[in-house]
């Protein structure tokens, strides 16, 4: 089962490769990894997305509380969360396709952001799930490069 | 007052209560032994990296303080990592400093640079880097908070050069506040409460101990509790010297080389208390035949060890010596109970007496060729109450913990979980330097012994009269008994043909050698060798093909041994 995990770090050298590195070493998978600076410059955010059974996740979630440098940990599964994750789909457009791919970028409230002659750049934010359907419907007319952040999560309320 | 980096570091060392260091110079921490030589830290010389790494870790684990040792960068520091892993996998408290190129040339392939923070993150609880001068008492001051308390361990600080000559004003903070590291000290005392409920429930129950009793320094209240509800007692290698061996409670080491009754105890029994130790596969052998009939408490202060190879019906997440007081206090307050518990399980303790009737801990003995067991007997009877026994890795390791009667806490260093060939003599050295009264014996093999053999100078040098018991039978032994046992006798690469000279060995480097080739000289050789004000090499000649039993074989349960 796919789980998005939170954690807050020290912003200091090193946090990212201790982290990366407990999971290589223990073998724990990692799906998409995101981090930045917080509120607090002092503190990361890092948002893991991870898959595993339930005991797995229980290690994964000791070992990170674990490193010195974790301050918290929130395994956000079966909480209420907001979850977001940006792409840029730069898609093959010709005089057949740009039309089909503005209507599609518009159903999914996607941003046309660099257009050239052969090519549009769509810019799509939402749940994962979305992103991965937008990708699927532009699939056919011909993706060149696909980026994506990995998502990132944040509590529900206040 | 300022001062420079380096003075610092010793200043900072002095004040955690540092009197004796174990290290290496080199060009990346001449300043550091520059400011050395004037200070009063001891300072003890090794003749490799890996084995001033080892001797702290003895050191540390014979005291229960702190150990330190110092490196150069490069290959200086890329040599503490064996002993690194092995005080990490034993949960060892450690400070190691090593020298690093100037900052100005991190990362420039620079003459003896290392990522030595890169290289260690995985085998130390905690690694830093320090770049600025500024920052390096606090740095110190979080080191040795790290390392000493929660799980203990190592914990590596890398210092630049350029920030070992810097200036600044010293301050050692009084206090270190780490918002990421707030280990769990106190027990939960309901979870302590249901723990006694499950004990006086139980009609078979059985302590599992492990080195986090030592680390707790809880052997005397294991104890305490053991007897009070005469629960019996089965050790890890690593919780060993924490249990009397005489005790009438402690049925020895249990796991791939545990005695009989041990094993059967743990198979059998309805309630396991696991105190500081973590189910490692070398204890469980196959995880579902592990305990089957059993409920199982866990006490241990590091919760990634809990529920992390095999099922818990109660975790307890705390300090050992925390819960036990807290179950010793509780057991007291509930003593008719815990009375009458203690009476009902006499035809438990009764079952386990047959079991240990049936198969002691035994070996063929032989009038013509030493037999090892027999030499770790005769030590046994023959060193002081608190003598302590380091070993290698290997026949010999296991042999010591079936033989040897451990008598307190303290006095069995071991490289447990690592299995580290070539740890014991130099964690005799680091135990001897720190109680230069005591008897020390390093009990070895050839193969293990021939790992670090060069810190017999560091011996003579320091006049660590430190004794090595060299069982030689000219075999790496354990993986030759695995080769006989499952591989159909094939001995690939596990014969050490070359006669080596043992007592000349020890002689040319100044040390005392002495050697048994019968069984009727092994005594006299000990009582020599004990005699003598200085490091001696006892060689014994042992039975060449000698198996260390019983034995569970990989993968079966812990029933299923091979025995004698």
């Amino acid at each position: 089962m796919t789980h998005t995990i939170s954690v807050l770090l020290e912003n200091e050298f090193g946090v990212l490769a201790r982290v990366s590195g407990l999971f290589s070493g223990r073998g724990f998978n990692i799906e998409s990894l995101t981090v930045a600076p917080t509120l607090d410059p002092s503190v990361s955010r890092m948002t893991i997305v991870t898959s595993g059974d339930d005991a797995i996740l229980e290690q994964i979630t000791k070992q990170l509380n674990k490193l010195i440098d974790v301050i918290k940990v929130i395994d956000f599964t079966g909480q209420d969360f907001v979850q977001r994750e940006m792409a840029l789909v730069k898609v093959a457009a010709d005089e057949g396709t740009r039309a089909e791919i503005l209507r599609i970028a518009d159903i999914f409230r996607a941003k046309i952001v660099d257009v050239t002659p052969r090519s549009y750049t769509v810019e799509v934010t939402g749940a994962p799930s979305k992103v991965a359907a937008m990708i699927e419907l532009v699939r056919p007319l011909g993706i060149k490069e696909i980026v994506r952040s990995g998502p990132i999560v944040m509590g529900r309320g206040a | 007052m300022k001062m420079t980096g380096s003075q610092i570091l010793l200043e900072c060392l002095k004040l955690e209560g540092v009197d004796m260091v174990f290290g290496y110079p080199g060009g990346a921490v001449i300043n550091i032994y520059d400011d050395l030589a004037k200070s009063s830290i001891h300072h003890i010389l090794p003749r490799h990296e890996q084995a001033a790494i080892h001797a702290a870790d003895g050191l540390a684990r014979a005291t229960g303080k702190v150990g330190v040792a110092i490196a150069t960068s490069g290959p200086g520091a890329t040599n503490t990592i064996t002993g690194l892993a092995t005080a990490y996998m034993d949960s060892i408290p450690m400070v190691v400093i090593t020298g690093q190129v100037p900052t100005s040339l991190i990362g420039n392939d620079a003459f003896q640079e290392a990522d030595i923070v890169g290289i260690t993150r995985p085998c130390t609880k905690h690694n830093y880097l320090v770049r600025d001068v500024r920052t390096l008492a606090e740095t110190i001051k979080k080191a040795f908070y790290i390392a000493r308390t929660g799980r203990p361990g190592p914990v590596l600080i890398d210092i630049p050069k350029d920030v070992q000559v810097a200036q600044t004003d010293f301050v050692y903070p009084e206090t270190v506040e780490l918002r990421g590291y707030k280990p769990n000290f106190s027990a939960n005392p309901r979870q302590v409460d249901k723990a006694l409920k499950m004990i006086l429930d139980a009609r078979r129950p059985l302590i599992y101990a492990g080195g986090g009793v030592t680390a707790a320094n809880a052997s005397a209240l294991l104890q305490d509790v053991a007897e009070l509800a005469q629960i019996p007692v089965t050790t890890t290698l690593m919780g060993m010297a924490d249990m009397p061996r005489k005790h009438p409670l402690c049925l020895g080491m249990l796991g791939m080389h545990g005695t009989y009754y041990a094993n059967m105890a743990v198979t059998q029994c309805d309630l396991l208390i696991a105190v500081g130790a973590r189910f490692d596969d070398r204890v469980t052998g196959k995880v579902d035949a592990f305990a089957p009939h059993a409920k199982i408490i866990h006490i241990d202060i590091d919760p990634t060890s809990i529920k992390k190879n095999v099922r818990v019906d109660l975790p307890i997440v705390g300090d050992v010596r925390d819960v036990l007081s807290k179950l010793h206090g509780s057991m007291v307050q509930q003593s008719e109970s815990v009375k009458a518990f203690a009476e009902g399980n006499s035809p438990w303790l009764e079952v386990i007496e047959g079991w240990r009737a049936a198969h002691p801990m035994a070996y063929r003995s032989s009038e013509s060729i030493i037999k090892p067991q027999q030499v770790i007997q005769s030590l046994c009877e023959m060193a002081d109450e608190d003598a302590i026994i380091t070993t290698e890795v290997g026949q010999h390791q296991m042999w010591t913990a079936q033989f040897y009667d451990f008598k307190q806490p303290r006095t069995f260093l071991t490289s447990g979980g690592l299995g580290t060939m070539g740890f014991g003599l130099p964690a005799a050295l680091g135990a001897q330097a720190a109680y230069p009264d005591r008897q020390v014996i390093d009990i070895s093999g050839d193969g293990s012994f021939q790992m670090n053999s060069q810190e017999l100078a560091t011996l003579v040098q320091y006049r660590l009269p430190v004794k090595i018991a060299i069982l030689n039978n000219n075999f790496l032994g354990m993986v030759r008994q695995w080769q006989q046992l499952f591989f159909d006798k094939c001995y690939s690469q596990t014969c050490l043909s070359s006669p080596i000279d043992f007592v000349k060995l020890a002689e040319a480097y100044g040390a005392a050698g002495l050697r048994a080739e019968r069984p009727d000289e092994i005594q006299d050789v000990i009582r020599q060798a004990f005699a003598i004000d200085g490091p001696v090499i006892m060689e014994f000649k042992v039975a060449r093909e000698e198996n260390v039993l019983p034995m569970v074989p990989a993968g079966v349960g812990l029933d299923k041994m091979i025995l004698l």
